[in-house]
C-alpha cells in the first residue's frame, strides 16, 4: 500500500489518516470530540481549587493549609462533637439515675452496657482482659471471687477510688505483710501455712510438710484478716482462701511467694480521670459480667 | 533520514486534528406508530418517576406510610409490601441479576429496546428536545436560529429554552430525593427551606447532570460514555431484531425520477429515494442504511419518517423496520424469512431468570417475622463459678420485623441442668427468660449460662437456643457450644 499523504483518505474506511506509517500500515485519525478535551481541563482546573481551598502541598516543615482550614483531624473532632450532642439526652438519663435504678430500668441497663463495654474495651480491657477474664494479678471479673464487694456501689466505689491509689484519700486500702521478706514467719513456716491454705481450698497440701502446724501459723497470723475459716473479708480487701480461685495462683511456688513477700496491687482511682456517667456505665458493666451481686 | 526529511516526506504538519467539536444533530419532528409508542412509553417513565414517592402505603403506626422509600437515616428500604433490612441486601444482588439477563434477553429478541425506550439518557433527552422544539421550531428553524445573530429574538428563545430545560432538570433532582425521605413532608421542607443540607446538594447535582446530559450531552452519552453499545454489539446475533434498513429491497437508491425511467428500461432500481428523512429524524444523527452501528439506539424513529415517504412515492411501507440480519439473507436468496424468538439463548435467559426469581419470591415469602443470632463470649471461654459450675457467656441479638414491640421468650437446650440468667431479660411465670424487642429494630443481650462441670467438656457442647414470640407462637433458633475445663 503506498504511503498516504497528509489528510488523504484512506480507501476502505473513508476516514482520515494520521499520516504515520508502519510497513505499509496507516493509522486511521479518529478526532476525539472537544468536550473530551474540556473535560480535562476541567480536570485541571478543579485540581488547582482544590489545592487552593484543601490541604495539598508538602512544604519544607509544614504544608499548605487550604484556605476552608479543613482538616480530616479537625472533622473527627466535629464528627465527636455531633456524636455527644446526639448522645446529651441519653446520658442525661444516665447522670440522674443511680446505679441502681439503671439495672432496674431496661432502657437505661441496655444505655449503660452499651456505654460501659466500649469505656472497658478503652480504659479496663489491658489489665482486666477483653472480655473481664483478667489474668495473674488481674482480677478475673467475671468469677465471685470479689475482694472489696460484687454489689454495684461496691463496683461504683472500687472504679471511682481505685485500689492503692494514694493520690485518692478514700482509695480502697490495705496491706498484707511480707511476713518472709519482714522476717516475721521463717521459711520453714512459710511452707506449712501455704501447704495448709491449699487445704482450705480442698487443694492437695505439699507432701512432707506440717499442716498441722500451718493450721496454728495462719490461726496467729493469717486470721485476723482473711478470718478464722479463711473466707476473708470484703471491708478490707482480703481474699477468700477457700474458693480455690486466688488473684496470684494457688500452687504452692506462688502461694510461696505471696506470703513471703505479699503483693498488694494498684488499680487506679478513675474518678479522676472519667466523667461519673461512664463511671456509673462501667459499674453496670462489670456487674453485668456475671457475678455481680 | 533526518527529522526533517521524515517530516517532508510523511507531511507531519499536515496531520489532521486530534480533537473536533461533535456536530450537532438537529432532528426533525416525525409522527407515527414509533413515535407514538415513545410518547406512551416517555409518559409512563416520567409518570412514575416523578410521582411514585408521593404514593402511600399503610404499614402500622411505626413505620413509614410511603410506598417506596429509601429510608437510609435507619438503614431500612420499603417497596410496597416488602421492607428490607440491611442483612438483605441480597434482594437487590439478585434483582440487578435478573435486570441484566433480561436486559440481555430483550436484546437476544429485539436488539436494543432498553437504549431507544426506557433508558432515562433516551426517556430525557427526548422530553428536553421536545421542549427546544416546541420554543425553537423544527430542525430547519433550529438550523436557522443557530447560525442567526444574537438578536432579541435569538436571545429570548434561547433564555426560555435554558429556563424550561433547567426547570425540568430542577424537578428531576427534586424528585430523586423525594426517595429517600417522607415526601410531602420534604416537599414543605423543601418550599419553606427548612430541608437538609444534602437534600439540596442532591438536588443541585442531579439538576446539573439533567441539564447537561439531556440537553447538552445527548447521543454523545450513548457514543463516548455508556458501556452498553459495546457490550450489546458483542451479545447480538443473526436472529435479533433490529431496527433495519433492508439493503435488499433498497439498493441501489436513486431519486424518484431515476428510479422510475430506470425501472421503465427494464432494469432494477431500490425503493430508497434517498431523501435523507431516515437520517433527519434521528435523534442520535446516524444513517441507519449503514447497517447496525454503535450509535443508532434503535428507537424507530426513522421506520416512521420512511414510512410516511414511502406511502407518499406509493411504495411498500417497512423499507427500514425491525428485521433480523439472517432473514435479509434470506430474502436476498429468494427464502421466506423466519422469526425465531425461542433459541437456544433465549431460552438459556429465560431458564436462569425463572430460577432466580423463583428464589427470590420463594425467598421472600418464606423469611421469618424474627431472627436470632448468637456470639459466644470468648475472652473467657468459661468461667469456673465456685467447686462445681461452669458459667459461659453469650451475645444473643433478636430481630423483630412486625411493626409492634414483641415479647420473645427463650429456650435453651442441649445442655444438662442448664440454668440461663441475663439481667437485660424478666423472668417468665413457666420460668423461662422474656425479651422485648422494639417494633422493626433488633435488641442485643448478655446471656449468662451456668451448668454442673459434668455437662461441658473442654470440645464443647452443643447449645439451642431458641426464641419463641409470645404473640405469634413463631419460633426461630440459633446453636453455639458451651465450654467448659
Amino acid at each position: 500500500m503506498a504511503t498516504l499523504g497528509p489528510n488523504q483518505l484512506d480507501s476502505i474506511t473513508g476516514q482520515t489518516t494520521t499520516a504515520h506509517e508502519w510497513d505499509g500500515i496507516c493509522e486511521l485519525n479518529t478526532p476525539l470530540p472537544r468536550w473530551w478535551l474540556w473535560t480535562f481541563y476541567a480536570s485541571i482546573l478543579f485540581a488547582v481549587v482544590y489545592w487552593v481551598l484543601y490541604p495539598a502541598w508538602p512544604l519544607a516543615t509544614t504544608f499548605s493549609h487550604g484556605v476552608l482550614g479543613f482538616s480530616s483531624r479537625g472533622q473527627v473532632a466535629e464528627d465527636l462533637q455531633a456524636i455527644h450532642a446526639q448522645r446529651a439526652q441519653t446520658e442525661a438519663g444516665l447522670e440522674k439515675a443511680s446505679v441502681t435504678e439503671i439495672v432496674a430500668d431496661k432502657k437505661l441497663l441496655g444505655l449503660a452496657l452499651a456505654h460501659g463495654k466500649a469505656a472497658f474495651a478503652e480504659d479496663c480491657a489491658p489489665c482486666h482482659g477483653s472480655g473481664g477474664q483478667g489474668g495473674k494479678g488481674y482480677r478475673n471479673l467475671t468469677n465471685e471471687d470479689w475482694l472489696w464487694g460484687g454489689a454495684l456501689d461496691d463496683i461504683q466505689t472500687t472504679i471511682t477510688h481505685g485500689i492503692r491509689a494514694d493520690y485518692d484519700k478514700d482509695t480502697r486500702s490495705s496491706a498484707m505483710p511480707a511476713f518472709g521478706r519482714d522476717g516475721i514467719l521463717k521459711p520453714e513456716e512459710i511452707h506449712q501455712v501455704a501447704s495448709y491454705v491449699r487445704t482450705l481450698s480442698k487443694l492437695a497440701p505439699e507432701p512432707g510438710v506440717d499442716v498441722d502446724a500451718g493450721k496454728k501459723i495462719f490461726a496467729d497470723n493469717c486470721a485476723v484478716c482473711h478470718g478464722d475459716d479463711g473466707k476473708g473479708n470484703l471491708a478490707m480487701g482480703s481474699a477468700n482462701l477457700t474458693d480455690g480461685l486466688q488473684l496470684y495462683g494457688g500452687d504452692f511456688k506462688d502461694l510461696i511467694q505471696t506470703i513471703m513477700f505479699a503483693r498488694n496491687s494498684t488499680m487506679p482511682a478513675w474518678g479522676t480521670r472519667l466523667d461519673p456517667v461512664t463511671i456509673k456505665a462501667l459499674a453496670v458493666f462489670v456487674h453485668s459480667l456475671g457475678t455481680g451481686q | 533520514m533526518s527529522r526533517a526529511q521524515i517530516e517532508r516526506a510523511h507531511g507531519v504538519h499536515g496531520e489532521g486534528p486530534l480533537y473536533v467539536a461533535a456536530a450537532k444533530v438537529y432532528p426533525q419532528k416525525v409522527h407515527g406508530t414509533f413515535r407514538r409508542l415513545k410518547w406512551g412509553l416517555l409518559l409512563l417513565c416520567l409518570g412514575i418517576y416523578y410521582f411514585l414517592p408521593f404514593v402511600r402505603w399503610d404499614r402500622g403506626p411505626n413505620e413509614p406510610p410511603q410506598a417506596v422509600l429509601a429510608d437510609l437515616a435507619h438503614s431500612r428500604f420499603y417497596f410496597f409490601f416488602v421492607e428490607l433490612w440491611p442483612q438483605e441486601v441480597y434482594y437487590f444482588t439478585g434483582l440487578l441479576i435478573l435486570a441484566s439477563l433480561g436486559l440481555f434477553l430483550s436484546n437476544a429478541l429485539f436488539g436494543r429496546v432498553w437504549c431507544g425506550y426506557f433508558c432515562p439518557q433516551t426517556v430525557w433527552t427526548d422530553l428536553f428536545m421536545t421542549v427546544e422544539r416546541w420554543i425553537e421550531g423544527d430542525r430547519r428553524d433550529r438550523i436557522k436560529l443557530d447560525a442567526a445573530p444574537w438578536d432579541a429574538n435569538k436571545i429570548a428563545k434561547r433564555a426560555a429554552k435554558h429556563g424550561m430545560w433547567l426547570l425540568i432538570a430542577w424537578w428531576t433532582g427534586g424528585a430523586w430525593v423525594l426517595y429517600f425521605a417522607d415526601a410531602p413532608t420534604l416537599v414543605g421542607d423543601l418550599a419553606t427551606f427548612h430541608a437538609s443540607f444534602v437534600a439540596y446538594v442532591w438536588i443541585g447535582i442531579l439538576t446539573a447532570t439533567t441539564y447537561y446530559l439531556a440537553g447538552h450531552m445527548r447521543e454523545q452519552v450513548c457514543l463516548y460514555m455508556c458501556p452498553w453499545p459495546r457490550i450489546q454489539a458483542a451479545l447480538t446475533d443473526v436472529d435479533a431484531l433490529n431496527v433495519a434498513y433492508r439493503s435488499d429491497r433498497g439498493e441501489p437508491r436513486m431519486s424518484l425520477k431515476d428510479a422510475s425511467k430506470t425501472r421503465a428500461a427494464g432494469q432494477p432500481a431500490g425503493d430508497c429515494i434517498d431523501c435523507y428523512q431516515c437520517v433527519a429524524v434521528c435523534p442520535t444523527g446516524v444513517d441507519i442504511r449503514q447497517g447496525s452501528q454503535l450509535g443508532c439506539i434503535q428507537c424507530g424513529l426513522c421506520i416512521d419518517a420512511c414510512d410516511a415517504v414511502m406511502a407518499k412515492v406509493r411504495r411498500p411501507t417497512r423499507l427500514i423496520s425491525y428485521d433480523t440480519e439472517e432473514n435479509m439473507k434470506r430474502r436476498q436468496r429468494g427464502e421466506a424469512p423466519v422469526y425465531r424468538l425461542a433459541r437456544s439463548r433465549t431460552i438459556l435467559y429465560v431458564v436462569v431468570m425463572t430460577i432466580v426469581g423463583s428464589l427470590m419470591v420463594y425467598k421472600l415469602t418464606t423469611r421469618q417475622h424474627m431472627g436470632l443470632s448468637v456470639l459466644h463470649v470468648r475472652a473467657p471461654m468459661y468461667t469456673t463459678s465456685g467447686q462445681d459450675a461452669v458459667r459461659n457467656g453469650y451475645a444473643l441479638r433478636f430481630s423483630n420485623k412486625w411493626s409492634d414491640t414483641r415479647q420473645f421468650a427463650i429456650d435453651i437446650s442441649g445442655v444438662k441442668d442448664a440454668l440461663a440468667k441475663s439481667e437485660q431479660a424478666d423472668a417468665l411465670p413457666d420460668g423461662r427468660l422474656k425479651v422485648s424487642v422494639d417494633p422493626d429494630a433488633t435488641q442485643e443481650i448478655e446471656f449468662y449460662v451456668t451448668a454442673p462441670r459434668s455437662s461441658a467438656t473442654e470440645a464443647g457442647v452443643p447449645i439451642i437456643m431458641r426464641a419463641t414470640d409470645l404473640k405469634s407462637g413463631e419460633t426461630v433458633s440459633a446453636s453455639d457450644h458451651f465450654f467448659g475445663p
